[in-house]
């Protein structure tokens, strides 16, 4: 039983938080894929300059006083959504929608996407330095310690506070996106862009209007990512940018444009990571006692070295590209 | 078109002597070197994005490999690697690799067999877990004995030039094997595909302690051309010695860039150069008029990474040290990129020029951030704000900032380039 809770601790709670980032974040992705066709490469300063306002944010209520029972980053995470929408409406309004009114090829767009990482890291840099920072100097970050002596095992199951709240807010976003998208006039909309852009605008769509609300959800979402990561982890400049292609790897994984896709290949790869990372041996360390000497399992015994641990993203990457281009859930095709 | 290119490379020119009269002679002389294997490297680049419109997003890889080969041939032998086991166990390594690789390729001919379907991808899967595993068996074992037994692998103590070689020939092999894997993909999955190849190469080479050192790092690695000891040897004083040892490599990366440049410039002049024009502009047309656009593209692809592997050997040859860890995609992919675009893509010279350019305003970005930085700092101090904190690391990130900025307002106001592409129309 030991044996089991250890497996739930270090694959199913670790990859599901890690898939939930992965899935928020390339929800987003093949969101703006779909409407705009272009591999919008600086979601990474999106997620991470909205875990940045939620910061500043959180500070600026510490300050006033305010104390809440759960972290302050989540509970200001809201209004940093909002911030977060306006930036990138701001973003695409600068530098996508000129582009993209001269007519410009979906790589340049993904060119000048490069850009605008470059340049948001930049001013991330030049105003927080390069440091981490934490969500939690002032409050203490809970640890669930569920005890499962009753069941037999010597290890309780553990689970932080911020974890809990990621996987509760991934899937009421999840749910609360499935019903905007399938059920909401602009959802439809949306849909109905991605699927082909000349006979959405021809049927009387306002594609205008849709562009601004996928950048709107895609950076609300892309905030929420960023922040969840931020208070699982510390916060420092290059939060997300080192992430951005596990996360590309889960939109491409589900098919690029296909917004339940992105969640699966999100989750799969999430999942995949920590699997491959998994120590067998701490599982399977009974069977020592039936085997031989000579057969003895070794101290370590994982799919994958623990250094290699994000590398497992790109290889699913590019065995998906081999083998099934199109991703899971079949992407769009232009 | 011939005025614009001369007006700019005055430009560059005077810049250059700008800068020497500024920064002093030995800085300027370092840069200019570097400056010429990124032009190297950035030809490559253009060679790919250029004339083949291909997407190539993992340059860090190419740098990496090109890196690693001159390190490799270069650095002097290590006795105590040859003098241990470790050959042997290598050895064994590489029969495993050999055996779990007949054993996917026995796998993926099952059909022949009568194995179909379902059952062939079981198969397949599974030769390709055992091979692992076989290789694994072996590699493990080998790479703990020899980092605790001799450090490393070492070098084969050759002449670098001939690690430059290497390098691209490591390069070009790497190329063929992701261009088979990655070519047939769209150009933002072959961005993505590309990217993550790199981020591969990069984890493998960072942790492989047994043959790269890691993030240990090797150093010193030998000049091609005489050190600035050897000229103080024989009676130079400090600062001149410094100069002819730079001037020496300096010759050396301009003859290999000449080179290139005109190999490249005959070859796109030619039908050849047409040719992958027309696949590059519409390949379907180009494709029904018989020419084979995945090979076609494949070579393209391998000739430029060729170029990278060669600019990255060069680059890790002059800083006498091969550090993993020092690889970034900002530094060694989005930089490269940069220069292509603001040079302007499908014009040898036009990429040569933004390399030299980009190259300088990035090295140049830093410390005119700190001055600028310091003057701020004068000035808030003087109105009472305090003084701004940690200007040294701030000033240090300025650079990706400008990076980011002459990106964007390049793809706005000159989407070409500075010296575009001269499209030749015969009457």
């Amino acid at each position: 039983m030991t044996e089991l809770v250890f497996f739930i601790n270090q694959v199913v709670i670790s990859g599901a938080v890690l898939g939930c980032i992965y899935a928020l974040g390339a929800v987003g992705i093949t969101l703006i894929f779909g409407i705009l066709r272009f591999a919008h490469f600086a979601h990474s300063e999106l997620m991470t300059s909205g875990a940045f306002f939620a910061f500043m944010l959180a500070a600026l209520f510490a300050s006033w006083g305010i104390v809440t029972p759960i972290p302050l980053g989540f509970v200001v995470l809201p209004l940093a959504m909002v911030m977060s929408a306006i930036f990138a409406l701001g973003i695409d309004k600068g530098f996508y929608a000129p582009l993209r009114k001269r007519g410009a090829k979906p790589v340049i767009l993904l060119i000048a996407s490069i850009g605008v990482t470059l340049m948001v890291q930049g001013l991330i840099r030049l105003f927080f330095g390069a440091g981490s920072y934490s969500f939690f100097e002032n409050e203490t970050k809970d640890i669930f310690r569920i005890d499962l002596a009753f069941l037999g095992s010597t290890r309780p199951l553990v689970i932080t506070e911020p974890q809990l709240l990621m996987i509760i807010v991934t899937v009421v976003s999840v749910l609360a996106l499935h019903f905007f998208l399938t059920r909401s006039r602009l959802g439809k909309a949306m849909r109905a862009m991605a699927d082909n852009p000349d006979l959405a605008q021809v049927s009387g769509i306002n594609t205008a209007l849709v562009v601004r609300v996928t950048w709107i959800v895609a950076g609300a979402l892309a905030c929420m990512a960023g922040t969840m990561l931020a208070l699982d982890v510390t916060l420092k400049p290059d939060l997300a940018f080192n992430i951005i292609i596990p996360i590309f790897a889960a939109a491409i994984v589900g098919g690029l444009g296909q917004a339940y896709g992105a969640i699966a290949g999100g989750l799969l790869i999430g999942f995949a990571e920590s699997l491959a990372v998994f120590n067998w041996t701490m599982v399977l360390r009974p069977l020592n006692a039936v085997l031989p000497e000579f057969a003895q399992l070794p101290a370590t015994l994982s799919l994958v070295p623990t250094e290699y641990k994000l590398t497992v993203a790109f290889v699913i990457l590019v065995v998906v590209l081999l083998v099934r281009p199109t991703g899971i859930f079949k992407g769009a095709s232009s | 078109m011939i005025r614009r290119s001369l007006t700019l490379f005055a430009g560059l020119f005077v810049l250059i002597l700008v800068m020497g009269w500024a920064m002093g002679l030995p800085f300027t002389s370092s840069r200019l070197v570097e400056a010429t294997a990124y032009a190297l490297i950035a030809l490559g680049l253009n060679i790919q994005w250029g004339y083949g419109g291909l997407f190539n997003f993992g340059i860090m890889g190419f740098l990496m490999l090109g890196g690693f080969a001159v390190t490799f041939i270069s650095y002097p032998v290590n006795p105590q690697f040859w003098g241990s086991d470790g050959p042997w166990m290598l050895g064994r390594a590489l029969i495993a690799f050999g055996a779990g690789a007949l054993l996917v390729y026995g796998a993926r001919n099952s059909d022949k067999i009568g194995i179909r379907g379902g059952w062939k991808t079981f198969v397949t899967v599974l030769a390709w877990f055992v091979g692992y595993c076989v290789y694994r068996s072996q590699i493990d074992p080998a790479a703990a004995y020899i980092e605790a037994n001799a450090g490393f692998v070492g070098g084969l103590g050759g002449h670098p030039v001939l690690g430059w070689l290497f390098g691209g020939v490591l390069a070009a092999g790497v190329a063929f094997i992701v261009g088979k894997i990655a070519l047939g993909l769209r150009t933002d999955y072959l961005a993505i595909a590309t990217i993550g190849i790199s981020e591969i190469i990069r984890a493998l080479i960072k942790n492989m302690d047994w043959l790269t050192r890691g993030t240990l790092t090797v150093s010193p690695i030998p000049w091609p051309t005489p050190l600035p000891q050897a000229y103080q040897a024989s009676g130079s004083d400090q600062f001149s010695s410094l100069l002819l040892a730079r001037g020496g490599f300096l010759l050396l990366a301009l003859l290999v860039l000449g080179i290139a440049l005109w190999l490249i410039s005959r070859a796109y002049a030619g039908p050849w150069g047409r040719m992958m024009r027309s696949i590059r502009d519409n390949h379907i047309a180009a494709a029904s008029m018989g020419k084979n656009v995945t090979a076609r593209q494949l070579e393209i692809f391998v000739f430029g990474s060729v170029l990278m592997g060669i600019g990255g050997a060069m680059l890790v040859s002059f800083t006498q040290i091969f550090d993993p860890s020092s690889y970034q995609p900002i530094n060694h992919t989005f930089l490269i990129w940069v220069m292509i675009i603001v040079g302007g893509a499908g014009n040898n010279w036009g990429a040569v020029f933004g390399a030299v350019l980009i190259w300088l305003v990035w090295v140049v970005s830093e410390p005119l951030a700190r001055v600028i930085f310091d003057f701020a700092s004068n000035w808030s101090t003087n109105f009472g704000w305090g003084a701004i904190p940690e200007i040294e690391s701030r000033s240090a990130q300025m650079r990706v900032f400008v990076l980011g900025l002459v990106i964007t307002i390049a793809l706005r106001y000159a989407p070409k380039g500075l010296l575009p592409e001269v499209v030749r129309r015969d009457a």
